[in-house]
């Protein structure tokens, strides 16, 4: 599959004959330097975005439009500023129609899961940037999507507030069967989360390596300094290395 | 601690300096001003057809009421009427803008051009074409207050990130669902600040009408008051006036914390 931009200074090759096959109820992470096209490669299985050649299917079918039938987050947490914690989570049940009863139940479970749930009826205004993400979070998952698409969702926050989010999410992961697909810069956010982690050239983007990443589940803190873990960092930062993304000399 | 009930706390009538201290500074300035203005025309003597003191305006609005609140009516009805037909046009417009090419690219620009006429220039030409009525007052009110209501409208509308278009898409959401749920709530504190502005311009509108053709309202009664060279007459109108914008106003200010609970207002934008 390949994803061709035209602009005004003519054309911009994204992504070139990316191949990745991602297995159902997975943890498949991007990483890749600025540019290299993660975000594009997402927008391209979300269905927000046509490409260029080839083929994208989930389950069988072939994604031609908007496909809604998924979760995503943002890096901004793109909540309605307009809307309490509660009612931008169940915004997701009002635009599909579904029963609002039960998915006002669902919606303040899922609250609760990620410690919001005395911050129901909060504003956007008035929540820390960490509590408006898993706001997002939970807004993508309230329909109980099968798949979940992250854009860097945890770029915008300070070190402490990621560390947090991260074992949220792994925790709101465990509780579904769901396959979740994650763009980071972090190399070691990628591995701490994934069961596979996808390594991006600089553009145009290609697949330069998948790596299973053989670490026991649920994962705490602690496993960040775990030799195992390490291993996995030193190798992923011997790949970017050698493709130029990281220079020491 | 305990030994102090909180009640005599709260039981305690206020006294007078708290009283004070309620009313906003403003207030004070303003009624230092009025004392100054009185005690000056007094002790310089200056004579009622130059400057008429506060008091002497005062008894003038409550003696000619019977002529001043017919008038006032009047005008009053010539500005909410005119308001309410150019947010009617204004909305609309600013919709069409937002979502036809063609409005943003042949007709908008046009409106915005559209500006640079000073409208009061216009006026003597609405009255030729439409007579004493009500009608060229409506028309002018219209004229100047439907810019600002476009403009901000048009500015809220175009605020809706492409974030939240990609969200609202992942969602499955229809263009209905798009404007209902996303554009139109984000952009409710423009619209407002764009409605704010045309309180002001309306009421400038209705009285520039009043001030070139007619027979009732308060420009007309500012109009023979200062031919009869009687400055209190005068003064009584303007105050009315005043009073109706700034209700005007506070009614729009009111209205928007009412449908805009989750925010203070943006900053007025848009000229007119």
């Amino acid at each position: 599959m390949t994803k061709v931009f035209s602009g005004r200074k003519g054309e911009v090759e994204a992504l070139r004959t990316v191949d990745l096959d991602i297995r159902r109820g997975e943890f498949v992470s991007v990483v890749g330097p600025s540019g290299c096209g993660k975000s594009t490669l997402l927008m391209l299985l979300s269905g927000l975005l046509g490409r260029s050649a080839g083929e994208i299917t989930i389950d069988g079918t072939s994604i031609t439009g908007p496909n809604s039938d998924l979760g995503i987050v943002f890096q901004q947490d793109v909540l309605l500023e307009w809307r309490s914690a509660l009612d931008n989570v169940l915004l997701q049940a009002e635009i599909r129609k579904s029963d609002m009863g039960e998915a006002r139940t669902r919606a303040r479970e899922l609250l609760r899961m990620v410690s919001l749930q005395d911050f129901e009826d909060a504003y956007p205004r008035e929540l820390s940037g960490g509590m408006r993400q898993r706001v997002s979070i939970c807004r993508s998952l309230l329909h109980q999507p099968p798949l979940l698409l992250m854009d860097e969702p945890f770029g915008a926050l300070d070190a402490m507030t990621r560390d947090q989010l991260q074992i949220d999410l792994l925790k709101l992961c465990a509780a579904r069967d769901m396959t979740v697909f994650f763009i980071t810069h972090s190399i070691s956010e990628a591995i701490f989360l994934s069961d596979r982690v996808v390594v991006m050239t600089p553009r145009p983007g290609r697949i330069e390596r998948v790596m299973d990443i053989d670490l026991p589940r649920p994962r705490r803190l602690a496993l960040r300094e775990d030799p195992k873990f390490i291993g996995y960092v030193r190798e992923l930062t011997e790949i970017f290395k050698s493709l130029g993304v990281f220079k020491e000399e | 601690m305990a030994s102090v009930p909180d009640t005599t706390y709260i039981a305690r009538r206020p006294s007078l300096k708290q009283l004070a201290e309620r009313i906003p500074p403003a207030v004070w300035t303003l009624i230092a001003l009025l004392l100054f203005w009185e005690l000056m025309v007094r002790w310089r003597e200056i004579p009622q057809y130059i400057l008429p003191a506060p008091s002497v305006i005062l008894a003038e609005i409550i003696s000619y009421w019977h002529r001043l609140w017919p008038n006032a009516l009047v005008t009053m009805g010539e500005i909410l009427f005119g308001f309410a037909c150019a947010v009617c046009i204004a909305v609309p417009l600013a919709v069409s803008v937002v979502y036809s090419q063609f409005m943003a690219r042949a007709v908008f620009p046009i409106i915005v051009m559209s500006q640079t006429i000073p409208k009061v220039a216009i006026a003597p030409l609405l009255l030729s074409w439409f007579g004493y009525g009500i009608t060229p007052k409506i028309v002018i009110v219209i004229m100047l207050s439907f810019f600002p209501i476009v403009i901000n409208t048009v500015m809220g509308l175009r605020a809706t990130t492409p974030e939240m278009l990609h969200l609202a898409r992942s969602m499955g959401a229809n263009g209905w669902q798009i404007f209902w749920k996303f554009r139109l709530p984000k952009a409710l504190p423009f619209v407002f600040g764009g409605l704010k502005l045309a309180t002001a311009l309306s009421v400038i509108g209705a009285i520039v009408a009043e001030f070139i053709g007619a027979d009732k309202g308060l420009g007309y009664l500012i109009l023979i008051a200062g031919a009869n060279f009687d400055i209190a007459r005068q003064f009584a109108s303007i105050i009315l006036i005043s009073l109706m914008g700034m209700s005007f106003f506070g009614l729009l200010t009111w209205l928007e914390r009412v449908a805009i609970p989750w925010r203070e207002s943006v900053e007025l934008s848009g000229k007119g």
